[in-house]
């Protein structure tokens, strides 16, 4: 009993302790020859492993473009699962260096919290996915059902302004992870699933009778998804921020991972030059070397190839870009330019 | 002996601190003491700097701020709009929902496991070791899931107990029904069984805060009255049978005086029950005993029950075997042997390792959260942890309030404890 005691203080310091150093995560990074990025615990399509037990994802290729930005290395990955619930002590406690996990950019987030959203990956909304023969067809008929929601997330608060605001009533079901939820509503212990509508499409996905599923068309938030760090390494951040806005720039320019070698050799293109690391120091800049960005577009292709590959309407998730298509075709992706 | 008990005469001197044993225990004391104090220092200070290095406060203040979020179940009137404090208390009412039925029924089941593992008959003594050796042997989460899963997958939605007009044009049965006259659904939502209600309600009286229900009071008050009443009816039985040996016919009486005056309350009061019935998309009407309850009660009361049989078993045995005999020599058959002479001998031996299986049966409630069940630790230390990012005010909190419950039940458990001690007088 006494060293029991012992033992966990000396545990409980060590963990108080080792929290102190917020300044230095690309250092640590470097020092430690890998990544630990805060993934799902598996939402096909974003982040889960595939049969042979490799990430694969959405939010996965951000991490593994990362990886090959700061060390040159794809595959210098460690994928840590974390649920809605356990994401942000994750993140706080230093266990993770970034977090990429549909995560919904929030005031209190950003500033309570104490993180920083560096940037908006996929801009979503939450919707409600309903059983075909419950014979329901928009989400303002739900009242008095039984919802199904995962705990700690954003989508548990929309849920309960949306039903009051439309003056409805329901029963939630708080479950801890996708999964369950998934299972839960399956099981029909609730009438509906409620989550970033991206997600739902990815549990639906998975299901082996998806056809009989809908996705009810109201979107009744915003959910604007991007990776997360925490607040006080503004280096840390600008490098995760740069990193996917690359990937964006990209796509804008016709740099794929297939063509990348080939435009850097022949490319006139100042804005090119300048992305690709031919001319400036941008890299340098950020405590990278100048083809960050280069290494990052090779790991997995630009911002465009990453959807369509992950979730993008050839996938069984057959998410359309929608928001996400570039600000030249009409959506919100739009990186800042590299100068 | 009484050469070496007398302290030497001469004054204390600073180097006796060291040298002399009867102070050195006081001095090493001292020193640990010390540098304890100094320790729990340093993790306060290094808490704080490293929260400020994050640039985090630590205050209660989100508290009183809207919680936001809806709980399933919710004992303490509870809407979203009400503070995080109230999600709190509708946490702490979930947990203690679990935790005092369950203490209540695990010590039935294992006194009555406890004493079937010493029958003799073989069968029974068997069967209560298999039971016993699976409970123990398994962890507990196992036996939630297990429990639960099944009453989940294996009920029909509420949607399949709809009778639409088609169905009767077809003669066509609904896939699930009704249970005991249509008053009872079992539903893959849970257990929707009748509502006793109330038409001319007492009221509820205000105290400080917590409501007090008048009509439930009453009832408790006229019931516990009429067994009052029962019991000077048969006293006086008791008496006329000892001074005159007729015992008179009282059975009547007795009946007359446990039913009439509750059958008038419920008269007086208007009590009649509401029947769960089927609406859009649930059974509305009536109380609903969620699986996710359901399933972590019961596995909770077989698990500690096991326990606990062993605890009662071990009891019954340190028991010498000379009061069985004795017992049986005055006459007494073996029920009542154990009942009146085994039991309460044994209880001394049991109620103190029971406390502890309580205790472990009220922290253990907070596994419910696998089972999507909001108790405290799924609501203060889950929902609002995450919702506000309080994790150390909240942690602290949590830990808090499972010491005062654990505190509770044990001081309750030691008074009792010490009544039914050896009186040495
Ligand atoms: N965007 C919301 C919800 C995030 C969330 O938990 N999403 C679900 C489904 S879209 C998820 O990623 N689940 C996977 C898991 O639990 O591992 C938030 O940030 O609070």
């Amino acid at each position: 009993m006494k060293t029991s005691v012992f033992l966990g203080t000396i545990a409980a310091s060590a963990l108080l302790a080792g929290a102190a150093s917020a300044q230095a995560t690309l250092e640590a990074v470097k020092a430690r020859g890998e990544l630990i990025c805060g993934s799902n615990t598996g939402l096909t399509g974003f982040g889960a492993p595939d049969a042979n037990g490799e990430w694969k994802g959405f939010d996965v290729s951000l991490c593994r473009a990362l990886a090959a930005a700061v060390l040159g290395d794809a595959t210098k990955v460690q994928f840590v699962p974390t649920t809605g619930e356990t994401r942000f002590t994750s993140l706080a406690s230093g266990e993770v260096d970034v977090l990429i996990r549909n995560s919904t950019w929030t005031f209190t987030r950003d500033t309570e919290l104490a993180f920083d959203f560096v940037s908006v990956n996929y801009y979503d909304g939450q919707g409600f996915m309903v059983k075909k023969d419950l014979g329901v067809s928009s989400a303002k008929e739900l009242d008095g059902a039984t919802v199904c929601i995962q705990t700690g997330t954003t989508t548990e608060l929309n849920l309960a302004d949306f039903f009051k605001a439309n003056n409805m009533s329901y029963t939630p079901v708080n479950v801890a992870d996708d999964s369950e939820a998934a299972a839960q509503y399956l099981a029909g212990a609730c009438d509906t699933y409620t989550t970033d509508a991206s997600g739902l499409a990815a549990s639906r996905a998975t299901m082996a009778d998806a056809a009989n599923h809908i996705i009810l068309p109201e979107i009744i938030s915003k959910e604007p998804l991007g990776p997360v760090v925490r607040h006080g390494d503004n280096n840390w951040g600008d490098i995760v921020r740069w990193t996917q806005y690359a990937l964006v720039m990209a796509e804008e320019l016709g740099i794929t991972a297939a063509n990348v070698e080939e435009v850097a050799a022949s490319t006139t293109n100042p804005e090119v030059r300048r992305l690709l690391g031919l001319e400036g120091d941008m890299g340098v800049k950020i405590g990278l070397d100048n083809d960050f960005a280069k290494r990052a577009i090779m790991a997995g292709g630009n911002y465009g190839e990453i959807f369509e590959a992950n979730i993008g309407s050839s996938t069984p998730i057959g998410l359309a870009r929608g928001l996400n298509a570039l600000w030249t075709q009409g959506g919100l992706q739009y990186a800042p330019p590299f100068r | 002996m009484a050469y070496a008990s007398d302290a030497p005469k001469d004054g204390f001197r600073p180097s006796m601190l060291i040298y002399d044993t009867r102070y050195r225990g006081y001095t090493i004391q001292f020193i640990v003491l010390l540098l304890f104090a100094l320790f729990v220092a340093w993790l306060l200070n290094n808490t704080l700097e490293n929260l400020a290095a994050k640039g985090r406060t630590f205050n209660f203040g989100f508290l009183w701020s809207r919680a936001g979020y809806d709980i399933e179940q919710t004992l303490v009137p509870y809407t979203n709009d009400n503070s995080h404090f109230r999600a709190w208390m509708v946490g702490l009412a979930n947990t203690l929902a679990v935790a005092i039925p369950g203490c209540i029924l695990a010590t039935i089941v294992g006194v009555i496991v406890g004493v079937l593992r010493l029958s003799k008959n073989w069968l029974i003594a068997r069967l209560m070791t298999v039971y016993v050796e699976i409970f123990r042997n398994i962890p507990l989460l196992l036996w939630i899931l297990m429990i639960f899963v099944p009453m989940r997958e294996l009920t029909y939605e509420p949607r399949d107990f709809r009778v639409t007009d088609e169905m009767i044009a077809a003669g066509q049965e609904p896939a699930a029904s009704m249970w005991f006259n249509d008053s009872v659904a079992i539903s893959t939502r849970g257990i929707n069984a009748p509502l006793p209600l109330f038409d001319r309600p007492l009221g509820s009286l205000n105290l400080g805060g917590v409501s007090v229900n008048l009509t439930f009071l009453a009832a408790l008050v006229i019931v516990l009255g009429s067994v009052w009443v029962n019991r000077q009816i048969r006293a006086r039985a008791q008496r006329v049978q000892e001074s005159t040996g007729v015992r008179p016919t009282t059975w009547w009486q007795s009946v007359l005086v446990l039913t009439l005056p509750f059958i008038a309350f419920l008269l007086a009061t208007g009590f009649h029950l509401e029947y769960p019935t089927l609406t859009r998309f649930n059974f509305s009407g009536g109380i609903l005993l969620q699986h996710s309850y359901t399933a972590l009660l019961i596995a909770l009361v077989l698990y500690t029950g096991a326990f606990i049989a062993e605890i009662v078993r071990g009891g019954i045995l340190a028991i010498s075997r000379g009061q069985t005999e004795a017992s049986y020599a005055l006459g007494l058959r073996p029920g009542r042997t154990m009942s009146l002479v085994i039991l309460p001998q044994a209880l001394r031996v049991i109620i103190p390792p029971l406390i502890s299986q309580f205790l472990n049966l009220t922290k253990n409630t907070s596994l419910g959260i696998a089972v999507s069940y909001l108790d405290l630790r799924g609501t203060l230390g889950g929902i609002t942890l995450n919702q506000t990012g309080r994790e150390l005010e909240c942690m602290l909190l949590m830990m808090l309030n499972y010491l005062i419950l654990s505190l509770m039940i044990s001081s309750v458990a030691n008074i009792y404890n010490r009544s039914i001690q050896l009186k040495e007088r």
